[in-house]
């Protein structure tokens, strides 16, 4: 790397053969693995010929269901990669006690907990909300598609771009060791000299203006495209959920872009916003980060109120309790979110009237949490509850989230905070509400709105087995990391001196285990449900006897969605349009305008990628080719003002008597 | 009177679904007024820092001892009259004159272009003092919040140049009204934010 010449350096900046990590056998075996499996799946790809299908019916989709159920998919393959590291962490703690140094050493280690954290929450569970909501939400207040279709599908290749910059860092160079987050000092050039801080700054940022764009776009199709006769108080709670959690978006991640872009200049221009020399603050990036931080938990966990709300009053055959309590609760919660970001750090020495009124707000936002938790409650309450999957994630929810939420009420209380800060009980409690809350809602959602995005649903039984290895594990993996917190064992470390704590390490891997092992049975689930799709099929549109608009459209919905926009009176519209006798139009179809196809998303954030692998590795000729490219293509793309194709009348008449005489013999009995 | 169609809206069948087309609402300006909201986050967070930091001299040069007031004001007059020009081919565009509306968003871009200049011309003289965004927190904060300003009258100046070039091709038609718009909004929306930074980095910061 030193002697090279200067025309080798300005090719390849700072990258050489010393970036590829071929002396660590665990990085070498899961090169081999991940690229021997991918080498197959595009190897399939090509024998079954359908690269064409994937691009023209897929990538360059930018119709919202299918985007949505691509940001889904996105986020289960990303899930395998965070659940891979945290087996690792949890078998490196398990036997790493005294002579036994394990075998992660503690560079390898950190890499491993940053890279957990930060793919767990923004190429996981940010994809899984950002997919449920594309999917569900427009056909819930009855439009045809979002605000702006091709933003979307940007948005989507945005994401992908960001992990895959993320996924990289694995084969070339290596990734940040300072935790999710990047605290400087360690995240500045003076202790993190090589390309793993810059990997994740430039994979955030490049994720983030996705999610950004999403964010806009949901808040402007919720505010301007709702069915005539919705108004505000008449949607259903996951679009309520949804507006929140967008508004979060939009007012919490341009923060999040902000403190990254500081924290880069700090490393690439050599400013002095958060180094220890020259007048740099530490504490003012531990706080901006932090003020996108704690809205973006309510980000992930809004739209998951929503689907349990949605799954609950649906499986209890009711409608919600309590439907304002839960609007101003969920408006609340959105609000209050905004205003306790101290409490990650009342450490910070803040003084006690500050770190009072954080603790005051954070205690707060557990009111309007109890009002939905009752409220849900009560909605079950003599209802003719029907145990389907995602019912049963919905308890499992209810159960488990109620308990991550005390021990929040606990941490929240400053003083008992300074004992606990950095403790495994921190570790616990938001794995708690985390899984608890957003993953275990993410499995209610999928397997909700799994049967309305492909037609059949996906099997009840394997779906029982995902969910109890999935709840059992989970308190089998975090309980004892309560225990372990309580008694002062801090997070992050990869090696343990005092062998009375190992036994509580042991029973966390074996929850571990029985997590992993749900993950086994969810990709079972896929599998067997795919190959048994014919007896799990639904001809109806309606399986669950569902109450809001998207379950009036056939299963998969057309393109179109509706062909006539429906009308809205009450509140759980498809339920009030069954109860008053509604009949489906037969006749009087007429043409409808649908958004084109692009591949201006791919080609987009193929240059983003790009650039940022250039500025990743100081290879400025491709970061600045590649995004002069970028706004080349914006630019161009911006000149073709025909975005719209027409279908044709009879071609809607025909989808839609299709799926009239399918409803038919449903009815008359096979 | 009322009742009576009121309720035939309650009886047991009422029309369930639009037999016209509906025109959903466009999404755009109320959509680009978002974006423009969330860019003020992040201009938030570095008036914030600008704040936190814009006292931290490290021994280095005060916002005295880098502050030209005299460039400033020509600076601000020539994007404050940007804005007012391109207002005006907000109002030729009104009265379906387009080569007004081009003549006078030619001159908005010119202004603006000559703000950037000023700007440059600005940075270059300071970092050639010794007083650049290495020197100390204050510097950096200073910089970046400017910069980041003059960055976005940048892009401003590609966007307009693309929207007249598309005028030109295409004519004052609906998608075109619409872009200008939202330019329109995001040309004023960068003057408020220098109301801030002039405000607040550097008549505060003089006076500091």
């Amino acid at each position: 790397m030193h002697d090279r010449s200067a025309l080798l350096h300005f090719i390849l900046g700072r990258l050489s053969w010393s970036a590829i990590p071929y002396d660590n056998p665990i990085l070498v075996w899961t090169f081999v693995a991940v690229s021997a499996s991918g080498i197959a799946l595009l190897g399939a790809v090509t024998y079954a010929g359908k690269w064409g299908y994937l691009w023209r019916e897929w990538f360059t989709s930018i119709d919202h269901k299918k985007i949505g159920i691509m940001y889904v998919a996105f986020a289960i393959v990303m899930l395998l990669r965070g659940i891979a590291d945290a087996v690792m962490m949890r078998m490196q703690q398990a036997i790493a006690f005294g002579a036994n140094m394990g075998f992660l050493p503690p560079h390898h280690y950190d890499q491993i907990f940053t890279a957990h954290g930060a793919i767990m929450i923004f190429f996981v569970a940010m994809p899984f909300i950002v997919g449920l909501m594309n999917f569900a939400m427009p056909m819930q207040i009855g439009a045809r598609d979002v605000a702006f279709p091709f933003l979307n599908n940007f948005s989507f290749w945005m994401t992908v771009a960001g992990a895959m910059l993320f996924m990289v860092s694995l084969f070339l160079g290596d990734f940040a060791r300072t935790g999710w987050l990047g605290y400087p000092p360690v995240s500045e050039l003076a202790q993190s000299p090589g390309v793993g801080v810059d990997y994740y700054i430039w994979g955030l940022q490049i994720a983030g203006v996705g999610t950004l764009l999403s964010g806009i776009n949901m808040v402007v199709t919720i505010l301007k495209m709702r069915a005539p006769g919705m108004t505000l108080m008449k949607m259903p709670i996951f679009t309520w959920t949804a507006l929140c959690t967008n508004a979060l978006i939009v007012a919490a991640f341009p923060v999040l872009t902000a403190s990254l872009a500081l924290l880069s200049l700090d490393r690439y221009v050599g400013t002095h916003f958060f180094t220890s020399d020259l007048g740099g603050n530490i504490m003012m990036y531990i706080n901006l980060i932090w003020i996108w931080g704690h809205p973006e938990v309510y980000i992930l966990i809004l739209p998951m109120f929503g689907v349990y709300s949605e799954v609950i009053a649906t499986f209890s055959g009711k409608r919600l309790f309590g439907y304002s309590s839960m609007v101003y609760a969920t408006v609340a919660i959105m609000i209050l979110s905004y205003l306790v970001w101290l409490h990650h750090f009342f450490t910070m020495g803040s003084g006690a009237d500050v770190n009072s009124f954080f603790a005051l707000t954070t205690m707060m936002i557990s009111i309007p949490t109890g009002v939905k938790i009752f409220n849900w409650l009560f909605t079950m309450y003599r209802g003719r509850i029907r145990f389907d999957v995602p019912m049963l994630w919905a308890l499992g929810f209810l159960f488990t989230f109620t308990i991550g939420g005390m021990t929040g009420v606990m941490l929240s209380v400053a003083p008992a905070d300074f004992l606990l800060h950095n403790s495994l009980f921190l570790v616990a409690h938001f794995h708690n509400v985390i899984i608890g809350g957003v993953v275990f809602g993410a499995f209610a959602g999928v397997n909700y709105w799994f049967p309305k995005a492909f037609g059949f649903r996906l099997d009840p039984f394997w779906g029982k087995v995902c969910f109890w290895f999935w709840l059992v594990g989970f308190w089998i993996a975090f309980a004892p990391l309560y225990v372990l917190g309580l008694m002062g064992v801090t997070r992050r470390l990869s090696h343990f001196t005092d062998p009375s704590l190992q036994i509580w390490f042991q029973i966390a891997a074996f929850g571990a285990l029985l997590i992993f092992l749900g993950i086994v049975a969810l990709l079972i689930q896929i599998v067997v449900s795919i190959r048994n799709r014919d007896s799990l099929r639904d001809p109806t549109g309606d399986i669950w006897d569902g109450r809001t608009l998207e379950w009036a459209t056939s299963s998969p919905p057309p393109a179109y969605n509706f062909a006539f926009t429906p009308i809205v009176y009450e509140r759980d519209a498809w339920t009030d349009m069954k109860q008053r006798g509604h009949e489906r139009p037969t006749e009087g179809f007429k043409p409808i305008d649908m958004p084109r196809n692009t591949g201006a998303g791919v080609i987009l954030a193929g240059f983003a990628f790009a650039c940022g692998f250039g500025l990743v590795w100081h290879i400025w000729w491709l970061a600045a080719g590649a995004f002069a490219s970028l706004v080349g293509v914006v630019i161009g793309h911006s000149c073709n003002y025909q975005r719209e194709y027409h279908i044709p009348a009879a071609e809607v008449s025909r989808t839609e008597l299709a799926y009239g005489r399918q409803l038919a013999q449903q009815a008359s009995g096979p | 009177m009322n009742t009576t169609a009121g309720e035939t809206v309650k009886s047991a069948a009422p029309a369930f679904y639009c037999t016209e087309e509906p025109h959903p609402q466009n999404g755009a300006l109320l959509g680009f007024w978002i974006y423009l909201m969330s860019d003020c986050f992040i201009f938030a967070a570095l008036f914030a820092c600008n704040a936190v930091l814009g006292g931290s001299y490290a021994a280095g040069p005060s916002a005295k001892d880098v502050v030209d007031l005299p460039g400033l004001a020509i600076n601000t007059a020539l994007l404050l009259l940007s804005s007012v020009t391109f207002g005006v081919a907000m109002l030729a565009m009104a009265k379906d004159r387009g080569r007004a509306t081009l003549a006078w968003l030619a001159v908005a871009g010119v202004l603006a272009a000559g703000f950037v200049g000023l700007e440059i011309r600005e940075f270059i003289h300071m970092v050639a003092e010794g007083a650049g965004p290495d020197r100390s927190a204050f510097l950096s904060s200073f910089f970046t919040l400017v910069g980041t300003h003059g960055l976005h009258v940048t892009f401003g100046i590609i966007w307009l140049i693309t929207l007249m070039v598309q005028v030109g091709k295409y004519g004052l038609t609906a998608d075109n009204r619409r872009r200008l718009n939202c330019l329109g909004m995001f040309w004023h929306f960068l003057d408020l934010i220098w109301v801030g930074v002039f405000s607040f980095v550097y008549l505060v910061g003089v006076l500091r």
